[in-house]
């Protein structure tokens, strides 16, 4: 019994927060995360189709009372508007990662195979480098990364987990308030 | 017309309906300062140090309800405000700090006194704002007094930088001013708000079954404005009410079924209720550590309704069975109408029984002690004098032995602990109550953090009653040593203090002594004719006093510790006659008696 405690615990939560689009709001939000101890897996931020409104996407860990501390605390900030959890709703989350990665002349042929089955790309090339995009679920990007390696990965970049609810629904209108 | 932007700030400090300011001038304040010349009907009280401002706005506040407001100029003005901002906050007390800060074109330029202030008190500010054009100004007041006093109360900041204070614009303010402010993203619950009936049911039917139910009310209720709401309930369910330091005044003390205080220093039998308790009806309280203890024994058998305006605070410590969010005078009024009328049980009879069994009591032995000091404030004036207290031993005698009978009688700094809080404070709401009496009650230690308000005091003819309940050492840190440290007294030694009699004299007030129950007796009543100045009685305690019962941090009732039983426990581990005192603790008391003697005529 206890193990199912534990796993349920320990949940990992995409949640998403929209702010006021002014200066200083991602400071607010960082802020509160830090010093309330809860740990950020990854932050995405950017603007929404409303000039106004900024959607910040955060993968956090903790259990489920952690998690309705931190929707909770969010939403005490006057900037925040909306505090949505996708955790039991399906919804679609992508990554991001640019990798470059060792591409000596007699491997080219498997990364790109590689690349291939994971439908990412090539976006450049030298006589000794690929730089690879890819997009996708952490999994997924885990898993092409984790091929990589073998080549050896000379450096890369992910922009963290973004996240949108399947179907009609949205944040800012419909979408389940995570409160 | 056109205006300064300080002009506009004070057009909208007097719509808001401000009538005191604290506050201390510096160069980013200039134009401030030069509007506040002009002005006749806000009040500018100049302090000695921009923290006696906070703490002085911060009592304001809290003796009235109003918002209270500091103004300090960039950089050092403005980080002196942290410690008082920090204070309000933690214990959810509307106030608004404004602050001056360098021109918009230096900022992030490691200008002359420019310090971050908005960042430094994002953690500490319900809400705080850069403004950085003039035409937006106005909003920003505007909304920083909404959201101050608005839903669960808390500080604001508004950060001026020096260009958008003397900028000039055309304002109006009937016009210009905004009558309603809207916020989408910050809707607070209200005394009008929705009262949920599903909760509402659970909790009629949670108290209709219980069979030991216990009201732990905090300052919710007194932030709601609910003393009488607080009351109607208890008696008409006959549930007897313990309240945190915060909730003190929520019920009167002397009421049949108020309980006192509960928690590490709260009364034994507050705490014996609540650790038996069937049912905790939780009133705006957020079952702190020094409430709780170790939080998986407290409370045990006990089912939780939690009645709480900030919907964070429901099972933020603790999971109630029934969580309640709202407004606390307006759920109680709903909760009054539907809970049924309830006969005293057994269980008010057990309380009662533990409320005989385990008195608050100290040494009878017609020595001078804190307790009688503050038994005695109480009598003297008519249990109608508001207290302010500092932070320490002092503090929680007083939270003991004061009798509260109304809410906003007193002011003590909760969540915080900030020593220093309590003469600037006690000053503030002296400004808001003039017709009251105003007694701080502070510690050799504490009163040294603040002291220089005594001559803000003395300039406006603020008769502020200090008692100093001096025991020459940091008394509670030094109970903690003694009962957990193995005695060894690191720090808390003070070895040597000013003459404090002489010291309020040399700030203009007046000073006395008091190292018997008679002097102090006397000295009070002196104090209490005295209506134009500060006064300071220097009152002279043992230093070993300790403040029972304790329940040590951490743990449950089942650790709590009252008078006798550390006596005895003492007397066990010290058989060999081995003295408590600090070695030069007779020395010090004898010189102090000397100078008593002739300080108290």
């Amino acid at each position: 019994m206890s193990n199912t405690i534990v796993a349920q615990l320990q949940q990992q939560h995409t949640i998403t927060v929209l702010v006021d689009n002014h200066p200083g709001v991602l400071a607010r939000v960082a802020g509160l995360f830090a010093r309330r101890g809860y740990n950020i897996e990854s932050l995405a931020v950017s603007v929404t189709d409303n000039p106004e409104i900024s959607r910040m996407t955060i993968v956090v860990n903790g259990d489920h009372r952690v998690l309705e501390q931190i929707t909770k605390q969010l939403n005490k900030l006057v900037e925040v508007t909306k505090v949505v959890d996708y955790t039991e709703t399906a919804a679609v989350e992508r990554d991001l990662a640019l990798i470059k990665v060792n591409a000596e002349a007699h491997h080219r042929g498997e990364i790109m195979q590689i690349v291939e089955i994971f439908r990412g790309r090539i976006i450049d090339m030298s006589d000794k480098a690929f730089i690879i995009e890819v997009t996708g679920g952490t999994e997924k990007l885990d898993k092409i990364i984790h091929l990589l390696e073998a080549y050896g990965i000379r450096e890369m970049v992910r922009t963290g987990i973004i996240a949108m609810a399947r179907g009609s629904k949205t944040a800012s209108r419909t979408g389940r308030d995570a409160e | 017309m056109l205006m300064s932007g300080a002009q506009i700030l004070l057009e909208c400090l007097r719509k808001e309906g401000v009538t005191h300011i604290f506050g201390y001038p510096g160069g980013a304040v200039l134009p401030i300062y030069d509007a506040i010349f002009d002005c006749h009907d806000i009040k500018h009280i100049l302090v000695r140090h921009e923290q006696g401002a906070s703490h002085m706005a911060d009592g304001f506040a809290r003796s009235t309800g109003k918002v209270g407001v500091c103004l300090a100029t960039s950089g050092p003005g403005a980080t002196n405000l942290v410690t008082g901002i920090a204070t309000a906050y933690m214990d959810s007390i509307p106030m608004v700090a404004i602050t001056g800060q360098v021109r918009t074109s230096v900022i992030g330029k490691d200008a002359f006194q420019e310090a971050d202030i908005t960042g430094i008190t994002m953690p500490i500010t319900k809400h705080n704002r850069l403004v950085k054009r003039v035409e937006d100004l106005a909003s920003a007041i505007a909304e920083a007094f909404y959201i101050a006093k608005s839903g669960r109360p808390g500080p604001t900041l508004v950060d001026i930088p020096l260009d958008v204070s003397r900028n000039q614009i055309e304002f109006d303010v009937e016009k210009d001013y905004p009558k309603q402010v809207n916020i989408p993203s910050y809707r607070p619950a209200g005394p009008s708000g929705r009262v949920p009936d599903l909760q509402m049911k659970k909790a009629v039917q949670l108290i209709a079954e219980a069979e030991r139910p216990v009201l732990y009310v905090g300052g919710g209720a007194i932030a709601s404005g609910a003393q009488a709401e607080v009351t109607a309930l208890a008696e008409r369910t006959n549930i007897l009410v313990t309240t945190t330091l915060l909730g003190k005044g929520a019920i009167d003390e002397s009421h049949p079924l108020a309980l006192g205080m509960l928690g590490m220093h709260g009364n034994a039998y507050a705490n014996h209720a609540v650790n038996s308790a069937d049912l905790l009806i939780a009133v705006g309280a957020r079952f702190d550590d020094r409430v709780t203890g170790n939080v998986d024994k407290f409370a045990v058998g006990a089912r939780i309704i939690h009645i709480d305006i900030d919907p964070a605070e429901i099972g933020k410590v603790m999971q109630p069975d029934v969580p309640i969010v709202g407004d606390v005078k307006n759920i109680l009024t709903e909760l009054i109408k539907q809970v049924q009328p309830r006969e005293a049980t057994a269980w008010n009879d057990q309380i009662m029984e533990w409320k005989e069994a385990f008195p608050l009591v100290y040494p009878n032995d017609g020595n001078l002690y804190a307790e009688y000091a503050i038994e005695m404030v109480n009598e003297l004036f008519d249990h109608d004098a508001i207290m302010a207290t500092d932070v320490g031993q002092h503090q929680m005698w007083a939270a003991q032995y004061f009798k509260c009978n109304r809410p906003r009688q007193w002011i003590t700094s909760g969540g915080l602990g900030t020593m220093g809080f309590g003469l600037p404070a006690a000053i503030g709401a002296q400004f808001a109550n003039p017709d009251k009496r105003v007694v701080c009650l502070s510690g050799d230690g504490s009163i040294q953090m603040c002291i220089q308000e005594l001559m803000t005091a003395t300039v406006y003819g603020v008769p502020v009653i200090t008692v100093i309940v001096n025991n020459r050492s940091l008394g509670m840190v030094r109970q903690w040593q003694e009962m957990f440290y193995e005695e060894r007294y690191s720090a808390v030694d003070l070895q040597a203090s000013p003459d404090f009699v002489k010291l309020v004299e040399a700030y203009g007030g007046v000073g006395m002594r008091a190292t018997t129950r008679e002097q102090l007796r006397e000295a009070l009543i002196k104090a209490k004719v005295v209506t134009d100045r500060p006064v300071v009685i220097d009152c002279v305690i043992p230093t070993m006093e300790k403040v029972y019962p304790m329940i040590p941090s951490g743990q449950s009732v089942k650790e709590m510790m009252l008078r006798h039983d550390l006596e005895q426990v003492k007397a066990s581990v010290h058989a060999d006659g081995e003295t408590w005192s600090f070695a030069d603790e007779e020395r010090v008391l004898e010189q102090v008696v000397e100078v008593g003697a002739s300080g108290a005529e």
